[in-house]
């Protein structure tokens, strides 16, 4: 271990300190935890006829894929993005330039999109498999079946590896290559300094990574349908929209919910052991140069993964968006511009609200603030439709009471306000996506030295000064990943889009929707194809910000 | 201060008013590019606004419910008899007496207490490889369930609603034993696991996977109109017995509608032989009014004889449906 790793005390604080961001922080929780409480409260009516149903019939099966699919997902992601996010921050390859930020885009993709492609090109009656019968003569009804468990794996840790790669890359890149050539240099083989010093530095960044791959994994109905693969989510769902049962679907998403919370908490009782404090941007070292055999099996490597990802399915969504241009008409504008000022309006206040969160628990956490954090990044374990409807139920309700009040006052019924407005679905967002700001904020919040505060102030640095001119500078790779995440999911966002938009606030989601609800993928294509093109704007800006 | 506080008194005197402008709310489950054309040809001849949203059946549902009587919407649309019917079941919607409604839609397509109104029909059929089988070969859903169909049938999943619907009436007619047994037969001839959707489903067929399979005739329409020389066919099943399953996409009043008139005149106008060719013809459905004829490329499958059970029957029996596949393990 490195010196500079072992940063285990924290400064006293003095308690009056931080009341504002203690308070602020519980406020933003609240936001998130009205939504959870409605699920919660669910509870309140017990039917138990889907129960015993389930229970006789597919909940075994259930439990198995489930636990299949996240095993599966996190073994997958955090392999390919943690060897991708290394080859590419501290290595040097053919391709490398290009790839570090190429490995991003898959996640400009909705999982669904990339498992409608795949199997349109590898199941049975898809070009792969009928070459092979044709060319190797291997009969009418030869088939490899893809459409199982390891095929929903392969697609989802193909979208959600991005995660984890952006994350470890920034732990990586903060840590540079001197932290790594220092463990070398005191005896350690190339293998034992990455497994030992890098990999356990830059471990906050992994895990919330992972973490966020997971709880999309587990959230995931889109692309768990197009392989007709059933989940926990699937049940959710059939418990909602086939047996109209909100009520038992409330439950069933509040166990997920329970099980992602333990989860969390488990992993944060490992990880609180020991914190980990990096030397700031390592730049000054060249990338270790990878030559021979080695450059040519990382180029290899980090191609095939993009190909698979991002090539190949937006090559396929071209051609059918070519064949469909006809549908390409002037209201494109105006679904681009909702997609994106929705976007980029909940990317700032996500993260601002993130950091906030973020900032407080590290530095003023209290029993509440801590709790409060834990409950403002679950709303990403949720399925989305499941949390929209909380918001909604939520907000209507309040709307009710609300307008009860005024009509006996004023003596008319003036209606709704907040159902249907901006505010209904941005507050959707926010609950939705505070967990994903929430990780990169804070894993690059943990790689800032606190003594660095301290020598600050002793300077006679005040607060906001030194929010502003010390930790804002320093965590932009952080907050800038954080926003890039937040912008490119709530583009990609369905159920809540769909159910809490104002009127005429269509997004190229909600095209999306419209289109392959009725199996029209093919049509689905172009708007699929804008909103990768939009995503990719994001993307491009971030990496000009954080290229060196 | 002041200014504000003119400006939400404005605003909050102002509401009432708006809202006597002409217009109608919709919220829909059917998609924007099968409704959008209607609605503006409504809005030309009659000069009232329709706003529309579009969602999923069960969050539209679950909104109306959660807005109770200060919700904008005037009118639900949505496809399936199974949605209408929980709708209904829910009591968003309003009952609606219209002789013209009760003309233009026949009575087994519409609810028996006028909740709603079906506007278009969608038949859900046999679709088969033509190299493979001989359409005399075919003859009912419950034949399919025969060990001649072994290994040959490709289905969609259980959890699409049309196939819940579909199930839904063979219970109504044969009660649950017996429906039960079919459904297990049509389990054990399946070629391959279910298909996410009917597309997948014949494309299935056309690549060798299997043989036969069941799907909404719209979407054999759309396979057709990309390549006429399609090696595949639809066979109407159940012929001088119960007939082909008929499903409906439907419309309803909310109970709490703002402009029930205005509504009115719009569900009235859907059914009428005006708009009846298009809101069919869009997506290439059959109509519900018996004056209008299906579009020549709808008619040139053939005529059938169709189920004439009500179609609410699928609402009230579609959760008993969904128990029956789970335990017959279609998944």
């Amino acid at each position: 271990m490195t010196s500079s790793t072992l940063n285990t005390q924290l400064p006293a604080a003095r308690p009056r300190d931080g009341v504002g961001w203690r308070w602020a922080s519980r406020a933003l929780a609240v936001m998130v935890l009205i939504p959870l409480a409605v699920i919660a409260g669910s509870w309140l009516v017990f039917d138990p006829q889907v129960w015993a149903h389930l229970g006789a019939t597919l909940l075994p099966e259930l439990i198995v894929n489930t636990l299949l699919l996240v095993f599966g997902v996190g073994i997958g992601s955090t392999l390919l993005g943690v060897s991708l996010a290394w080859l590419t921050s501290l290595c040097d390859f053919p391709g490398r330039r290009l790839l570090d930020w190429g490995l991003m885009l898959p996640f400009a993709l909705p999982a669904y999109v990339l498992a409608f492609v795949f199997l349109g090109v590898f199941d049975f009656s898809g070009p792969v498999q009928g070459a092979l019968r044709e060319w190797l003569d291997l009969g009418p009804r030869w088939s490899i079946e893809i459409r199982n468990a390891l095929g929903v794996i392969v697609v989802m840790t193909l979208v959600l590896y991005p995660y984890v790669y952006m994350l470890a890359r920034v732990s990586f890149l903060g840590q540079g290559r001197a932290t790594y050539e220092a463990a070398r240099s005191l005896g350690r083989g190339p293998w034992s300094a990455f497994f030992h010093v890098s990999l356990p530095m830059a471990r906050p960044g992994i895990i919330a990574g992972l973490s966020l791959a997971l709880m999309e994994a587990l959230a995931d109905f889109g692309a768990v349908s197009v392989f007709n693969f059933d989940t926990f989510t699937t049940a959710i769902y059939k418990a909602w929209f086939g047996f109209f049962d909100l009520h038992s679907a409330a439950q069933l998403a509040s166990i997920l919910l329970t099980l992602v919370l333990v989860a969390l908490v488990v992993e944060r009782r490992f990880r609180d052991r020991a914190r980990y404090a990096g030397q700031g941007r390592g730049s000054a070292q060249p990338r270790l140069p990878l030559s021979g055999g080695r450059a040519l099996a990382a180029s290899a490597y980090a191609w095939t993964v993009f190909f698979l990802a991002f090539a190949l399915p937006v090559w396929q969504l071209l051609a059918w968006a070519w064949e469909t241009r006809e549908f390409l008409d002037r209201r494109y504008w105006d679904l681009l511009a909702h997609t994106f000022s929705l976007g980029s309006m909940s990317a700032l206040l996500t993260v601002a609200g993130a950091f906030v969160l973020a900032f407080a628990n590290r530095y003023y956490g209290d029993r509440f603030t801590r709790i409060g954090v834990r409950v403002g990044t679950l709303g990403y374990a949720l399925p989305g439709s499941v949390l929209a409807v909380g918001v909604m139920l939520s907000l209507t309700w309040v709307d009710n009471r609300l307008a009860d009040g005024l009509e006996r006052l004023l003596g008319y019924d003036p209606g709704l306000f907040f159902a249907g407005t901006l505010f209904a679905l941005l507050m959707a967002y926010f609950a939705r996506f505070l967990a994903v700001a929430y990780g990169p904020v804070d894993s690059a919040l943990e790689c800032i030295r606190p003594s660095l505060r301290e020598a600050a102030r002793s300077l006679g640095a005040g607060h906001s000064e030194i929010v502003r001119k010390i930790y804002v500078p320093m965590l932009r790779p952080g907050l800038l990943t954080a926003g890039l995440l937040v912008l490119v999911d709530v583009m990609k966002e369905m159920p809540a889009t769909l159910l809490l938009r104002p009127f005429g606030w269509d997004t190229l989601a909600v095209r999306i929707y419209e289109l392959t609800s009725e199996g029209e993928w093919e049509r689905a294509a172009l708007p699929a194809v804008a909103l990768v093109a939009v995503g990719l704007l994001p993307v491009i800006l971030l990496v000009r910000k954080a290229a060196r | 201060m002041k200014h504000l506080l003119g400006f939400v008194l404005a605003v909050a005197l102002a509401a009432p008013v708006m809202a006597w402008a002409e217009e109608v709310v919709v919220y829909s489950s059917r998609k924007e590019h099968l409704i959008k054309p209607l609605f503006e040809r409504f809005t030309a001849q009659t000069g009232i606004e329709v706003r529309y949203l579009t969602d999923k059946a069960g969050p539209l549902i679950q909104r109306l419910a959660a807005e109770g009587r200060r919700t904008p919407a005037d009118l639900l649309i949505t496809v399936d008899a199974g949605n209408l019917w929980q709708a209904a079941q829910k009591g968003v919607l309003a009952k609606t007496e219209s002789p013209l409604l009760n003309a233009n839609v026949p009575p087994e397509l519409r609810d028996p207490q006028g909740r709603w109104y079906g506007l278009s029909k969608r038949a859900r059929t046999t679709v088969y490889s033509t190299e493979r089988v001989q359409p005399s070969e075919i003859t009912s859903y419950e034949a399919l369930a025969e060990p001649q169909w072994r290994g040959r049938l490709c289905l969609r999943t259980s959890k699409k609603v049309y196939n819940q619907s579909l199930v839904a009436t063979l219970i109504a007619r044969h009660g649950q034993d017996k429906a039960e047994q079919v459904v297990r037969g049509w389990v054990d001839n399946l070629a391959v696991a279910p298909f996410s959707n009917d597309t997948k489903t014949m494309q299935g067929i056309l690549a060798g996977q299997c043989d036969i399979g069941v799907v909404n005739t719209y979407y054999f329409g759309r396979l057709q109109k990309k390549d006429p020389g399609l090696k595949l066919a639809l066979a109407w099943p159940n012929q001088g017995g119960s007939g082909v399953h008929i499903n409906v996409s439907g419309a309803g009043i909310t109970r709490h509608a703002k402009h029930p008139e205005a509504a009115k005149k719009l569900l009235e106008w859907l059914s009428s032989a005006d708009a009846q060719g298009d809101f069919a013809g869009l997506n290439m459905e059959y109509p519900v009014n018996p004056q209008v004829e299906p579009s020549d490329l709808v008619q040139a499958w053939g005529d059938f004889q169709g189920d004439t059970l009500n179609v609410s029957e699928a609402g009230r029996l579609q959760a008993d449906a969904i128990r029956l596949m789970d335990r017959a393990g279609y998944r």
